[in-house]
């Protein structure tokens, strides 16, 4: 399995930047309805983006059913976004309806890694930053678009333009789109050495 | 230079450097370790997904008798359950584990099985968890684990992927904090409200980017089922994981279990799970030390784990729509300055890998015995297996519940989470023993303050959120 590379992407940015939207608000648990990992983006933010969940009647207050937003692909969200449940759904729901970044002051660290297991890139910014760029963003909504290099580590928005820090381990694999087992299995014989090492050293766990 | 620091921190590691250590099979050129996985759980929600995507792609499981899977998440928890759910589709879920379990030869703790129960209860229970041991579940509160010095950390599906296939992670070595407990517990007070207390003061994000260990005298004081407790909620600190030194407790916990070791090999890991603790001087990245002694018995009011207060507390004034806090306060219907003792609630829930073993039971059962929920509240207790139910049964606690008014249920996270299946009523209070206070976490738009078992209990009593020293 290989994924989409994620080098350049310019696109809109809606601002969510209230704290701590964990992973069940992202995608409700009632959401997650198939063993599957697709047919998940309909529940992206259920629980606020409709008025009701069954007739899926939009919520005109929600900001990614402003039509401004509609064509959004990046986040601008605020302290430790994406903590709680581990659900990779909430990624899924995510790139399925469109998100190729999130930008935010911190993230659930399981969340964080689902994102690059899935070709979607987190970038960590400080509260000033991204408030300048909802500002910058917000007197244009839906028309400036805001341009994020992960070759260069760069974001840039009008005069804007922030250098970010990603793992490197990260960055490598989203820039190339690697898929991390085929990766590891580069390494099978050094597991499989080890595992065999661990069996004799620790024998019990083998029972 | 670089040799005597290394030595020095080989007679001075933490206990999560030993752990890391042991299990580090080779260092990535990305920054990453690639950290050697003992064991896997899974469970019906997402392990069915794992299983059907590995089978998709044509791998492999690198080692199936090392592999575990749990039918906790979607099954329900009504007497006469099977393998139809209350949530649409359930049903798939569970089918499609228990086929991908069986042509793999993995191990399933299936329905109708005398162990099945959820995950985090079952695994201690069956000995599978172990000092020294890694262990991973594409679920979060897999940290309840590290209880017993094993470094068991939530993973994604994908992570879960990884794992099965190549017995391996590549993950980047987190910080240690330690967190040092001191002091005695007043009565009434619990590990619930030490990992509350915790979170409430040093913010939801608070642990972000450590594995901490969990230390002092309170903690060597709690019992294994406490020190699981206190290990859970240590994802809601958003903690990498949660350890606590494993100790005569925690072996004289596993010693009999099934998959615990046993004759000689036992003698042999024991006096290896001996030396799992972190040196004396060894050093942290951060440490926090906390006097137990004033924490009151503590309850969330609003939709964050961090949104905690002491039960003498009120709602905090401060706070805008941006801050989360008045938006929390609308979603629960809450005034800013608002008393949180004698908030009239309307159902009251006991489960969950958080508060659901037999001493949790014990405790709610000493608050519950010769008493009666209150009139027309809808009180739940669904034990956290089916093991921790029979025992239960065995000393009459079901009794005690069900005289009370309490529902007695099968195993299962049941009312832990909504998934679309067992729920409470819109815009339900409900007092729970869970871990998360999320909005909608049990029920479309449900309202939910998370506390102990002794709170919970004293509170379906009177039917508002009560101190439970009243009772006790
Ligand atoms: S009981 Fe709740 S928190 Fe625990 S594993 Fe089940 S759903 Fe998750």
């Amino acid at each position: 399995m290989s994924l989409e590379p994620f080098v350049v992407w310019r696109g809109v940015a809606a601002p969510m930047l209230r704290p701590n939207i964990d992973t069940d608000a992202i995608i409700p648990s009632r959401e997650m309805k198939r063993v599957s990992k697709t047919g998940l983006g309909e529940g992206l933010f259920a629980g606020e983006r409709y008025l009701d969940s069954k007739t899926r009647q939009p919520n005109p207050g929600f900001i990614l059913n402003n039509p401004s937003y509609s064509d959004c692909s990046i986040l601008l969200g605020g302290p430790n976004f994406g903590c709680g449940s581990s659900r990779e759904h909430a990624v899924w729901a995510l790139r399925e309806y469109g998100i190729r970044a999130i930008v935010a002051q911190g993230f659930g660290s399981i969340f964080a890694n689902n994102c690059v297991r899935n070709g979607l890139l987190p970038v960590i910014l400080s509260k000033q930053q991204i408030e300048a760029l909802v500002d910058w963003t917000g007197e244009s909504p839906g028309q400036r678009k805001i341009v994020i290099n992960l070759e260069q580590q760069k974001i840039t928005a009008g005069l804007l333009n922030y250098r970010f820090e990603i793992e490197s381990g990260a960055r490598h694999m989203l820039l190339n789109g690697l898929d991390a087992i085929a990766l590891t299995l580069q390494s099978k014989e050094v597991i499989k050495a080890f595992e065999s090492n661990r069996r004799q050293q620790r024998p019990w766990l083998y029972g | 230079m670089i040799l005597t620091e290394a030595i020095a921190r080989l007679m001075t590691a933490t206990l999560f450097d030993k752990l890391w250590d042991e299990h580090l099979v080779e260092s990535q050129t990305d920054g990453t370790d690639l950290i050697f996985i003992d064991r896997i759980f899974l469970h019906e929600r997402t392990g069915s997904i794992a299983l059907e995507s590995l089978k998709a792609e044509g791998r492999s499981v690198f080692c199936p008798e090392q592999v575990f899977c749990c039918m906790d998440h979607i099954v329900d928890t009504f007497p006469g359950r099977g393998d139809e759910t209350t949530m649409p589709s359930g049903r798939d879920f569970i089918v499609s584990l228990r086929h991908a379990a069986h042509n793999t030869g993995l191990t399933l703790f299936d329905l109708g099985d005398p162990r099945q129960g959820i995950v985090h209860v079952v695994s201690p229970e069956q000995g599978i968890v172990q000092p020294g041991a890694t262990l991973v579940c594409p679920d979060s509160h897999t940290c309840t684990q590290g209880a017993f010095g094993a470094l068991a950390w939530g993973i994604g599906s994908s992570e879960a992927e990884h794992a099965l296939v190549t017995k391996t992670l590549r993950v980047r070595r987190p910080q240690t904090l330690r967190v040092t407990f001191n002091g005695n517990l007043s009565s009434g007070v619990g590990a619930k409200d030490l990992i509350l207390h915790l979170i409430a003061n040093h913010g939801a994000a608070g642990g972000s980017g450590y594995a901490i260990e969990f230390a002092g005298d309170t903690v060597r004081n709690l019992d294994m089922e406490a020190r699981m407790t206190l290990c859970n909620m240590a994802v809601e600190f958003s903690a990498f994981t949660g350890l606590i030194a494993p100790d005569e407790k925690a072996i004289n916990y596993l010693k009999g279990r099934p998959y615990s070791p046993s004759g000689d090999a036992w003698e042999k890991a024991s006096t290896w799970w001996q030396s799992l603790h972190s040196d004396d001087g060894a050093t942290f990245d951060r440490e926090l030390m906390i006097d137990v002694s004033a924490i009151e018995p503590t309850v969330t009011w609003g939709t964050s784990p961090e949104h905690c207060v002491p039960i003498s507390g009120v709602v905090p004034s401060d706070g805008d729509l941006a801050s989360g806090l008045e938006r929390a306060r609308r979603y629960m219907d809450l005034q800013p300055g608002q008393k949180l003792d004698g908030l009239p609630i309307e159902a009251a829930f006991i489960g969950s890998c958080t508060n659901a073993r037999l001493s949790d039971l014990r405790l709610a059962a000493r608050v519950l015995r010769d008493r009666s929920v209150a009139d027309g509240l809808k009180a739940i207790c669904v034990p956290g297996s089916m093991a921790v139910r029979a025992a239960a049964e065995a000393e009459g606690l079901d009794e005690v519940f069900r005289k009370a008014g309490f529902e007695w249920r099968e195993s299962g996270c049941s009312l832990c989470f909504f998934a679309g299946g067992e729920h409470f009523g819109y815009q339900q209070r409900v007092i729970s023993t869970t871990n998360r206070n999320f909005e909608s976490r049990q029920g479309p738009s449900t309202r939910t303050h998370i506390a102990s078992p002794a709170m919970v209990a004293a509170s379906a009593v009177t039917g508002r959120i009560t101190d439970p020293r009243k009772l006790l």
